[in-house]
């Protein structure tokens, strides 16, 4: 098998490029599906039995949180690439993911917060899905930081991908703390392995944002990535032609 | 559905509207952040490609 597509790909010029012709699509598809399913969840799916019109919350909740986890997943990725194979454009696609997932995280802790009010009588609960969750942010929190305390890219590169490394444990701890523990949240109603236990009518709209959600990711680490590759390639000759 | 339902909420408002109004807030913040970040890692290198310029000139 020829390797030549995987160097192609991970050169930092045509990485700029490719970044740059891809970032309108995903940025365009998500604002259409975004505000599809905005309309859909609020509008046209009907209300929960038992939480009313307070459920679609979720909307926003369940993707957010998503998010959360798969922009975690992505930038340890990202992170090991860098470690193993020593390629700092993979490097900079895990800088690149932190504040995005960061924020991410940060929007489903707040719109939990927001749920749980009415539907628990409290804002916030030392439970485990919510204690893991927010230890989820201070990863995010501790990875931008040290990244921030070198000067020298390249060790700022390795020691926050370590982190990032051994932060991932936290993912699936995430993810399965509602049943290994017993936690006020409830237990995952959309990601079992039998059937779903969520109405078809109000499932729809979640994917929708799902999917809207991933493509509004795919966009802002387009956007990031570039700018961390113009940062890192100080003097490369491309740069010149590029800019 | 009206819109003095809808914007009720069944009650819900004070929770639902807030919770929406901050991912639109997260989102737009993600939008405005990744630009910029874009857009200053540009002109930094603009400026430098200039200098270099200037010196071996």
């Amino acid at each position: 098998m020829s390797w030549t597509w995987f160097h192609k790909l991970a050169s930092p010029p045509h990485a700029y490029r490719i970044l740059g012709s891809l970032a309108p699509w995903f940025g365009w598809a998500s604002l259409a599906l975004i505000l599809l399913a905005t309309w859909w969840g609020l509008v046209k799916a009907p209300a929960d039995y038992q939480q009313g019109d307070g459920f679609r919350i979720l909307y926003v909740h369940a993707p957010s949180a998503w998010m959360s986890m798969f922009a975690y997943v992505v930038m340890a990725i990202a992170a090991g690439v860098g470690l193993i194979w020593r390629i700092k454009l993979a490097h900079a696609a895990a800088a690149a993911c932190a504040p995005i997932g960061a924020s991410f995280t940060f929007l489903a802790l707040a719109t939990g917060s927001i749920w749980g009010k009415p539907m628990w009588g409290t804002w916030w609960v030392w439970d485990a899905r919510l204690t893991s969750e927010l230890l989820l942010l201070f990863l995010y929190l501790g990875y931008m930081a040290l990244r921030a305390s070198f000067d020298d890219p390249q060790r700022a590169d390795r020691a926050s991908a370590v982190l990032a490394l051994v932060g991932v444990i936290n993912v699936p701890i995430i993810h399965y703390s509602v049943d290994w523990w017993t936690t006020l949240h409830q237990p995952a109603s959309v990601t079992k392995f039998d059937k779903p236990s969520i109405q078809l009518a109000m499932l729809i709209p979640l994917f929708i944002m799902i999917a809207g959600f991933q493509l509004y990711f795919g966009w802002a680490v387009s956007r990031r990535l570039r700018g961390e590759i113009l940062r890192r390639e100080r003097n490369a000759n491309w740069l010149r032609e590029a800019s | 559905m009206d819109l003095q339902g809808f914007i009720h909420m069944g009650g819900y408002a004070q929770y639902v509207w807030p919770a929406y109004g901050l991912t639109a807030l997260i989102l737009v913040w993600n939008w405005w952040a990744a630009r910029r970040s874009e857009a200053e890692a540009l002109t930094a290198a603009q400026r430098r490609n200039e200098l270099a310029r200037e010196r071996s000139s």
